[in-house]
């Protein structure tokens, strides 16, 4: 079982990678307007 | 041959759609020709259709409101001060700006107003904030002028204002960015959290070595201190504040159970033995932040309240300086007794005395009246109100923060601050919770204190644990915005879940009348005439701005117009031309009285408040229309409806007293129910001292206002729930609590009926949450309760509120 002591650590730096991805992306203005970008594709020229 | 253009309600429709924006239209149907319902949806549509955007008009969804262009000019866009003050331009020599619009509505309107830069050159790019009603402009000056793409935008429907709220808006964006990353910093460690409660779970059913089970119970602590110092802190410091102010609410019992869990779990870790909760804890950190956001944005939404109203008055007037030429100076700069021109078409900027001119002013915005009011020499006229038909020059008596709109304006700000806020059911029931809980605590830890210290100690934390109202926490934010997302499918925007409790209890319901109760603008109400006659008067009346005229083009838009020559315009009479050779004439019966002496004095009196216009060919009267402001076809029943409900209805009107009796005795008013003649400011005092008749305590009845203009505004900002309707004024739609986008007064029943099945929802969760409580209580005091049971009880109560607030019936779609 001692893998375990390798793939758990591991995994958190990897969920680590993805919450930076996360904070990156609402600091950058990702999440301030959730709607319009969603109705801007349905009527993308038809 | 008299034909009666439906009862003293809306124009019967029976035609096709309007091609541009889909309401009834009195025009055939057919395929080919395009129908539409007023002039100004004529106007849009071959300006979408110019430009190679006919696609606008094959979507489905689209406004279904008729285009309201304010027909301003916008020349003050152009200005040198409004541009220092709103417009920002880069190194690239680009503009931007930031406008408020009105009338935005869903996806077509996103993609018609991103397609601004094809209908105007110069324009680089328009990118639309639909939550916000926010276009941000950026284009070319020295190709396009900013007066040009305002225009462009009036004449789409989309009335454009400067956005004033910049900072404002800023901040706001920065507490919601920092809710944001709390939110996901607390979910991923949750999910990590429950991962590794899984392999220890399912390690205790078999055997797990115990160097993996310390490694797991270890990453879990390592986990657990993080979401309690970042995400987690809130609870802690708003209990903390809680506590220093001597009151309670939910984040006491909150802080104190993930508190205790955390101490517990972390002595167990370090000592090797005994449950941890440290999966619990990351999960309700991250369930009640999702919980707070919900209700958070819920409560942005009604703050942003009068950040619109600002943009309702220019930003410049035209000083005429002593030699006779004009300057262009802030509004708000202007020195009393100065003297300033205002342009036909335009908004008066300030508050003063005509010196110069005559003209007709609409005033819609103070007094919600939709007839112009002709003004001359000598006569006031007031800031935010719209010159119609010809320059005047103004003396300013009161300017800036004096004028009486900003007075209005300020006081709409201050009930929207003075209103107490709704203590919401689940807070009143956690203040008393905690008492519970601490009692049950202390009982616990003696009881068992004389048989089994160590057991004291675990069962009274097992039990600060399980009664943590985490579920109580949820259940109200959750099942609001369940319900407040049902309602804006239903066509009723609701800002706030606390306007939805009050709402349910039935008191006191005003009704303003003009343009609420009423359809609020000057309507075709009777016809007595020859269908002929119709191509003839649109014919007359086809350049005319007038109401009337107005009011003839909306109801009979698809019939086809004559080809009139030599009109003439009387004003405050009527007018008279020549169509195919035959002298026609159409007014007021004094304006054909005076024309043709020979009409019978009983032909010139006509009954009530309906406007009466004659139609004469060659001297001969051949027909009568009659005008008037038509009472809402569903108005009648709806009250009714709501009056079995339970509440007092109340008709507070800023029209005269004799037409507001008339159609409130009609509507089923009682007579000591009727308030006329109301001004703005007597409104919102009026409102308050029912406010306050309604009585403070922990559960007041409601006072709802309903109306539809600015002048209503301050009368909505002071009602414990403000109402404005469909068709009302953007402003007030901003003040107010609950905004329709549904046609009619049917809309309240449905709030009403919604409103009731939310807190009954409400209800049926906090019964759960306690339920749930209530068996961990009885487990813990008897020392039952096992790691895996609190680790099982704990997200299956809270579950069960997210399912129930997520199918609980509450607001109805609109039928269609």
């Amino acid at each position: 079982m001692s893998v375990l002591f390798i793939v758990v650590p591991l995994a958190l730096v990897i969920v680590g990678v993805a919450l930076a991805g996360y904070l990156w992306a609402v600091r950058s203005g990702q999440m301030d307007d959730l709607e319009t970008p969603g109705l801007r594709v349905l009527r993308d020229d038809e | 041959m008299a034909t009666m253009v439906g009862a003293p309600t809306i124009p019967s429709a029976t035609g096709a759609q309007c091609t541009h924006c889909g309401l009834p239209t009195l025009g055939a149907d057919t395929d080919d020709v395009p129908v539409f319902c007023c002039s100004a949806c004529a106007t849009a549509y071959a300006l979408i259709n110019a430009h190679g955007l006919g696609a606008y008009h094959r979507f489905s969804e689209r406004r279904g409101a008729a285009v309201r262009p304010s027909g301003r000019g916008f020349s003050d866009f152009d200005h040198e001060a409004f541009q220092e003050r709103y417009v920002t331009v880069d190194g690239d020599g680009q503009a931007r700006v930031e406008l408020a619009l009105e009338g935005v509505h869903c996806a077509s309107c996103v993609w018609l107003i991103e397609r601004v830069p094809l209908l105007v050159t110069g324009v680089v790019r328009a990118e639309l904030d639909v939550r916000q009603n926010r276009v941000s402009v950026t284009w070319d000056p020295s190709a396009a002028a900013l007066s040009e793409i305002a225009r462009t935008l009036d004449a789409l429907g989309y009335t454009p204002h400067p956005y004033r709220g910049g900072e404002r808006a800023a901040m706001r964006r920065r507490d919601d960015r920092a809710m944001l990353i709390r939110i996901g910093v607390a979910g991923a460690i949750a999910t990590n959290a429950m991962l590794a409660a899984v392999a220890l779970y399912a390690g205790e059913l078999n055997t797990m070595d115990p160097a993996s089970l310390t490694l797991f119970r270890w990453i879990s602590l390592g986990l657990t201190i993080p979401t309690l110092v970042w995400p987690g802190r809130v609870f802690f410091t708003s209990a903390w504040a809680a506590l220093r102010a001597r009151t309670v609410h939910m984040d006491v019992p909150i802080a104190l159970a993930l508190a205790a869990a955390t101490t517990r779990g972390t002595i167990n870790t370090i000592s090797g033995s005994g449950p941890i909760y440290f999966d619990g804890v990351c999960v309700l950190v991250f369930l009640l932040l999702v919980g707070r956001f919900l209700q958070a944005r819920g409560q942005r939404a009604a703050s942003d309240a009068t950040e619109q109203l600002f943009a309702l008055t220019p930003a410049t007037a035209r000083l005429i300086a002593v030699d006779g030429t004009t300057l262009e100076v802030p509004a708000d700069a202007v020195s009393l007794g100065a003297t300033i021109a205002v342009h036909a078409g335009e908004t008066i900027p300030v508050d003063g005395e005509v010196m110069a001119g005559e003209s007709r002013i609409n005033r819609a915005i103070l007094t919600g009246e939709s007839t112009d009011v002709r003004v001359e020499i000598g006569d006031t006229v007031f800031a935010g109100t719209l010159n119609r038909s010809a320059a005047l020059q103004v003396r300013v008596t009161a300017s800036g923060d004096d004028s009486r709109l900003a007075r209005i304006l300020a006081q709409v700000d201050e009930g929207a601050r003075r209103r107490a806020p709704v203590v919401l059911l689940a807070d009143r029931l956690a203040s008393r919770l905690v008492l519970v809980v601490l009692s049950l605590a202390a009982a616990t830890f003696f009881l068992w204190l004389r048989r089994d210290a160590t057991a004291a100690w675990d069962n009274t934390i097992a039990l600060l644990i399980s009664t943590c109202p985490c579920a109580l926490a949820l259940a109200t934010p959750l099942a609001m915005s369940a319900a407040v997302g049902r309602a804006a499918r239903a066509g009723i925007f609701v800002k706030g879940g606390d306007a939805l409790e009050s709402l349910s209890r039935p008191g006191w319901l005003v009704l303003d009348k003009t343009g609420t109760l009423t359809l609020g603008e000057t309507t075709l109400v009777t016809w007595h005439g020859d269908d002929v006659l119709r191509p003839v008067i649109l014919a007359l009346e086809a350049t005319s701005t007038h109401p009337i005229a107005a009011g003839f083009r909306r109801a009979w838009s698809a019939v086809p117009v004559a080809t009139a020559s030599s009109v003439e315009h009387t004003i405050g009479g009527g007018v008279a031309g020549v169509v195919n050779g035959h002298q026609i004439m159409l007014g007021s019966p004094n304006f054909i009285a005076s024309k043709l002496p020979q009409m019978r004095q009983g032909e010139r009196t006509t009954a009530d408040e309906y406007t009466p216009v004659v139609i004469a060919i060659d001297g001969e009267i051949v027909g009568r229309a009659s005008f008037g402001d038509a009472v809402r076809p569903d108005a009648a029943a709806s009250l009714a409806t709501l009056r079995t409900r339970g509440w007092k209805t109340i008709l507070l009107s800023g029209d005269a007293d004799a037409v507001s009796r008339r159609i409130g005795t009609s509507l089923g008013f009682a007579p000591d129910e009727i308030f006329a003649e109301a001004s703005p400011e007597e409104k919102a005092k009026h409102v308050a001292a029912l406010v306050v008749r309604a009585g403070g305590g922990k559960a007041p009845p409601c006072v709802a206002m309903v109306g539809d203009g600015v002048n209503d505004a301050a009368a909505i900002a002071a009602a414990t729930v403000g109402i404005g309707v469909h068709g009302g004024a953007e402003a007030s739609l901003a003040t107010a609590d609950v905004a329709m986008t549904r046609e009619g007064l049917g809309a309240l029943v449905a709030l009403d009926a919604g409103a009731r099945r939310s807190m009954s929802v409400i209800r049926r969760n906090i019964i759960w949450a306690f339920g749930y409580n209530a068996v961990g209580v009885g487990l813990a005091m008897t020392g039952h309760i096992t790691p895996l049971l609190a680790a099982i009880l704990m997200p299956v109560s809270s579950l069960t509120v997210v399912l129930a607030s997520w199918f609980g019936h509450t607001f109805t779609p609109e039928p269609r």
